[in-house]
């Protein structure tokens, strides 16, 4: 396996322009903004030496889209996102931008998400619709729809390049450990858990898709598949779908859960949204 | 496997009610090998080639690299290659490892085929359902036995 990797994260790197090798970590430069995309894995990633970015599986010419924000099909989600921050919704009359003069002030703010509070968890999407319901008075935004992962893209956009760090303990404890289980649990007709593909297999090509690690240091992700901005749930219940399990509701408490616990899998990556994949 | 001789005999009286289809609780189990036919029909091999290939049954090739479909693209890695597999499994342990393999490899990724239930949140439309008929299961190991030196 350690070989498999250490020859894949090289190719990886030699095709893709931009990249270098530095302190054994893959970094990638987009934009003048330096990504680190593998990392020592956390101690509470038993079952893993490095974490690495889903980058780092695909192919030259996936990866390459990703490297120049011209390139990148996901920049046009992202223009969206800007004209909806601007654009004025609901009873009160106001925009995002009515009292949030400048998205930036949103940096760091992906790298820490999702969070507990209240004793839930939130995610970026929560946090989205509550600003459009409770100060705009407009109506909630679906979860993964057009407006939603534009958005969600913008301000993630805010964080590249910035270290994934959420916290896992106190009141976060107990979804950590709800997430963990989830992972590990064996599900649907195919009769397989998350880790199955993406832990014990990462690197190795499943039919035409080469497995990576399912890290969601990228989200929201432009997926040549669908040509749109995907929503970390929306991912999560394509891959229950395709081991034929019936998948959690997007927003549910099993992928808020699975979402803590897989943004902590990719402690020490950097903030990649919005990424490009197959 | 402790419930073998139950099993068995639960089969026998199945068996003897209905058709000569075993169903998949009734399947008996010997260190891996299924000895008997599920259906007592001879499989066919070309019908095999088909169902291993086909993304909505076997899927093999999602995990299996295998020489004879060489002109299909794209052949999966989590598995070992299965050229020549019927050298090293009999007939009989072919058809277990597709009924369900984990009676040979305890925790493998690789799907039980012939299996209908103990299985966690399946889609509604696969509840109580097997991947493979009893016949396509007879079909693939007769094509699987055709691979060999
Ligand atoms: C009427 C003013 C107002 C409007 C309109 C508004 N916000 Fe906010 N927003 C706030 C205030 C005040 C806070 C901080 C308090 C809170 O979190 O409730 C905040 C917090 C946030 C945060 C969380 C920052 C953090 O670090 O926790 C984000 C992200 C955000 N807003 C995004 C948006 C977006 C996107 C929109 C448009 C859909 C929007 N806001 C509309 C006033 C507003
Ligand atoms: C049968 C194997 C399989 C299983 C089981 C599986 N996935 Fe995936 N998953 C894939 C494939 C194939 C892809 C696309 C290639 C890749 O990134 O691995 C993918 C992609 C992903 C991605 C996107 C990664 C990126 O870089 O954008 C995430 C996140 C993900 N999976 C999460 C999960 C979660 C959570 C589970 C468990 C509920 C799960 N997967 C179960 C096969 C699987
Ligand atoms: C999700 C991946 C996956 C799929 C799909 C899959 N297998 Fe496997 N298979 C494996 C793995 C992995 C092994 C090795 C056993 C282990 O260590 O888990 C294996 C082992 C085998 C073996 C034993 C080979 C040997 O040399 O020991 C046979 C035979 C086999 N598979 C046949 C099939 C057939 C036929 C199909 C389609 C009906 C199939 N497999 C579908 C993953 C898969």
């Amino acid at each position: 396996m350690k070989i498999t990797m250490t020859l894949l994260a090289a190719s990886a790197l030699a095709l893709s322009a931009g990249a270098s090798l530095a302190d054994g970590h893959e970094r990638i430069e987009i934009d003048g903004v330096e990504l680190i995309l593998a990392a020592p894995a956390p101690d509470y990633v038993e079952h893993l030496d490095k974490v690495m970015s889903g980058w780092l599986f695909r192919s030259a010419e996936t990866q390459a889209l990703e490297l120049d924000d011209f390139d990148n099909p996901a920049f046009v989600f992202i223009d969206k996102g800007i004209d909806l921050f601007n654009e004025v919704d609901g009873s009160e009359g106001k925009s995002c931008a009515s009292c949030h003069e400048d998205v930036a002030e949103f940096a760091g703010l992906r790298a820490s998400m999702p969070r507990v509070v209240d004793g839930k968890v939130q995610t970026m999407e929560d946090i989205v619709n509550d600003m459009r319901v409770n100060y705009m008075g407009a109506e909630p935004w679906k979860w993964s729809g057009g407006e939603m992962t534009s958005v969600v893209g913008l301000i993630s956009l805010q964080s590249r390049g910035m270290p994934v760090d959420v916290k896992i303990d106190g009141d976060a404890a107990p979804f950590w450990e709800r997430g963990k289980e989830l992972y590990y649990t064996r599900v649907g007709q195919l009769d397989m858990a998350c880790a199955n593909c993406h832990e014990d297999n990462f690197g190795k090509m499943i039919r035409a898709d080469r497995l990576s690690q399912g890290q969601i240091n990228g989200f929201p992700t432009y997926r040549l598949k669908n040509a749109k901005l995907n929503s970390i749930h929306g991912r999560f219940k394509g891959c229950m779908k395709n081991i034929r399990a019936k998948p959690f509701k997007e927003g549910s408490e099993e992928f808020r859960a699975l979402e803590l616990y897989l943004a902590s899998r990719g402690a020490g990556l950097s903030v990649e949204s919005p990424s490009v994949r197959n | 496997m402790k419930h073998t001789s139950v099993m068995l005999a639960s089969f026998l009286l199945a068996g003897a009610a209905s058709a000569a289809e075993v169903a998949p609780q009734e399947v008996a189990f010997q260190d891996g090998s299924v000895l008997q036919s599920l259906t007592g029909v001879a499989g066919d091999a070309e019908n095999g080639r088909k169902v291993f290939l086909n993304r909505k049954k076997g899927n093999c090739l999602a995990c299996h690299a295998n020489s004879d479909m060489e002109d299909q693209p794209f052949h999966g890695e989590i598995g070992p290659s299965l050229d020549h597999v019927a050298d090293r499994m009999d007939e009989a342990h072919l058809r277990g490892m597709l009924v369900n393999s984990k009676m040979t490899f305890d925790g493998t990724i690789m799907p039980a085929f012939y299996r209908a239930d103990g299985f966690v949140r399946p889609l509604d439309k696969f509840k109580g359902k097997t991947i493979l008929s009893a016949q396509e299961v007879e079909d693939v190991v007769a094509y699987l036995l055709t691979l060999k030196e």
